[in-house]
């Protein structure tokens, strides 16, 4: 049984200099809560099939299907975090932002800010709730992006190198911190990253995609017990071997 | 360090330079170089301020004024606003409304002045719609630049958290735009308080500030003038500083989505 099933999905761009393929009947397919990273150097379609999976961009060829159900734009069964700092609305407080999607589907005030409070605390911002995004570090920003992309329970969550303008540290706190999120959320999460040891730490399995046209070139279970230590044999076997995958062409 | 002390401070600084521009003003008016009939001293002018205030005629002057600036920016305002942010957001309408603005804006507001007097009269309706057209165009313009340059990124999420239509827009649009819609504001009243001046000099009859300045100039009335003339720096500077600053201070300033000027 798959949740997400992706098949022979390609896009091609309309250039003025003729047609560029991006994405190249790329097929896969993703379990149930599981946790799945898209690897793979920039240009090789990597945040663009996450946009089709999405459903900002309808792909060309092939098609996606979310629970059986093909995808035909955006939806509320699925979350979604960006890279960028600046997807947070900065004229909301940190509730506000987590509070938007379930304001859209017409809770109560009351009702949603209790929600909205319980998705801060699971990202460990619960005394920030009154705080507005300029006041806000890079990874709190962040972490309140993942509160808010998951605030009205999505299905799936979507994540696009979310961690990937953040510094080292806070880099490794936010990884520990959405291992410890999917452990007790349980979500299908599909996370783009062109960060090798990020995707070993996180992944259940890693989908390796190269570049011109973005093609899928291999997967890699991650089979390693969680909590993971990034500096054991195994995980440095692992990472080694996706090294070796995104190496050769 | 504090805030207070940097308010102090400001306060200290801007008095600073009203009064070094009071002094020299004194100085030449005191030189003899020019009649004082023309050049009134301040303290003259202070005084038949200070009488037109007393027995209420500038409060009245004040009064009209203000009234015509207020209806006309609002009409620009509650037209302006929704017309700018559609502009922004269905080319139809650009196309449309774009052209028309382009061609109108460039002719000064005081140029229709004697149009509208043929067709309306002297009177209120003309000082109005003078602001009307002056006040319009700044709106309208800043509301459609607000709308274009909202972060595409604020309206994905926003769409993929289930927003649409209405929400889309009042939620999202509109505050993602405020920046601009407040400089448009300001812009609108800032236009409207230099055009109702000039229409009521032209197409007042017995009350308003600019007709007070007109009318003054038949007797000579110097320090009459200038007295008005303060009266229109400190009703606009009051508006700026204390409707528009503390609208910027409660909204984009707190939000962090424009910054503070710094010492």
């Amino acid at each position: 049984m798959s949740h997400i099933e992706i098949r022979d999905v390609s896009l091609v761009y309309d250039t003025p200099s003729g047609r560029v393929p991006a994405v190249d009947s790329v097929s896969f397919s993703i379990k149930p809560s599981e946790f799945l990273c898209i690897v793979g150097p920039s240009g090789c379609g990597k945040s663009t099939l996450l946009n089709m999976i999405a459903g900002f961009i309808p792909p060309t060829g092939g098609d996606i299907r979310i629970g059986g159900q093909a995808v035909t734009g955006h939806g509320v069964d699925r979350g979604i975090v960006f890279q960028d700092f600046a997807q947070l609305f900065p004229w909301r407080t940190a509730l506000g932002n987590v509070a938007f999607g379930l304001e859209m589907k017409g809770m109560a005030k009351e009702e949603r800010e209790a929600v909205a409070l319980r998705q801060l605390a699971l990202v460990k911002l619960e005394k920030f709730a009154r705080s507005y995004p300029h006041h806000l570090s890079g990874g709190m920003q962040q972490r309140v992006a993942i509160a808010r992309a998951l605030a009205y329970n999505p299905a799936v969550l979507l994540m696009d190198e979310p961690f990937a303008a953040l510094d080292a540290l806070t880099r490794d706190e936010m990884q520990r911190l959405l291992a410890d999120v999917w452990r007790e959320t349980r979500k299908t999460v599909v996370y783009v990253t062109h960060n090798v040891a990020e995707a070993v730490y996180l992944a259940d399995r890693v989908v390796v995609m190269t570049p011109h046209p973005g093609r899928l070139k291999s997967e890699i279970s991650i089979g390693l017990a969680r909590p993971r230590d990034p500096l054991s044999v195994e995980f440095l076997d692992h990472q080694k071997e996706l090294l070796r995958q995104l190496g050769e062409r | 360090m504090t805030e207070a002390r940097d308010r102090m401070r400001r306060l200290v600084r801007g008095g600073l330079a009203l009064v070094a521009v009071a002094a020299i003003y004194e100085a030449v008016a005191r030189s003899g170089l020019f009649p004082t009939v023309l050049l009134p001293t301040l303290p003259v002018v202070a005084h038949t301020l200070w009488a037109s205030c007393a027995d209420g005629t500038m409060p009245l002057h004040a009064f009209y004024t203000l009234k015509r600036v207020l209806i006309g920016c609002g009409l620009a305002i509650v037209v302006g606003l929704p017309l700018g942010i559609l502009m922004g957001r269905y080319r139809p309408i650009e196309n449309f409304v774009l052209p028309l603005a382009s061609a109108l804006m460039p002719i000064p507001s005081l140029a229709w002045v004697p149009v509208f007097i043929l067709w309306f009269g002297l009177g209120d309706q003309v000082a109005i719609l003078i602001v009307f057209y002056a006040a319009l165009f700044p709106m309208l313009l800043n509301a459609w630049s607000g709308v274009r340059s909202v972060n595409p990124l604020w309206l994905r999420a926003a769409s993929a958290m289930g927003a649409d239509g209405n929400a889309l827009f009042w939620k999202v649009m509109v505050p993602a735009a405020s920046p601009f819609i407040i400089t448009g504001l300001r812009q609108a009243f800032l236009r409207s308080w230099i055009a109702v001046v000039g229409a009521e000099m032209l197409a007042a009859s017995d009350w308003g500030l600019g007709w007070v300045i007109f009318d003054a100039k038949e007797f000579l009335n110097a320090d009459v003038m200038l007295a008005s003339l303060a009266v229109i720096g400190a009703i606009g500077f009051a508006f700026e500083r204390l409707v528009f600053g503390s609208v910027e201070r409660a909204t984009v300033l707190r939000w962090g989505m424009v910054q503070a000027t710094k010492g």
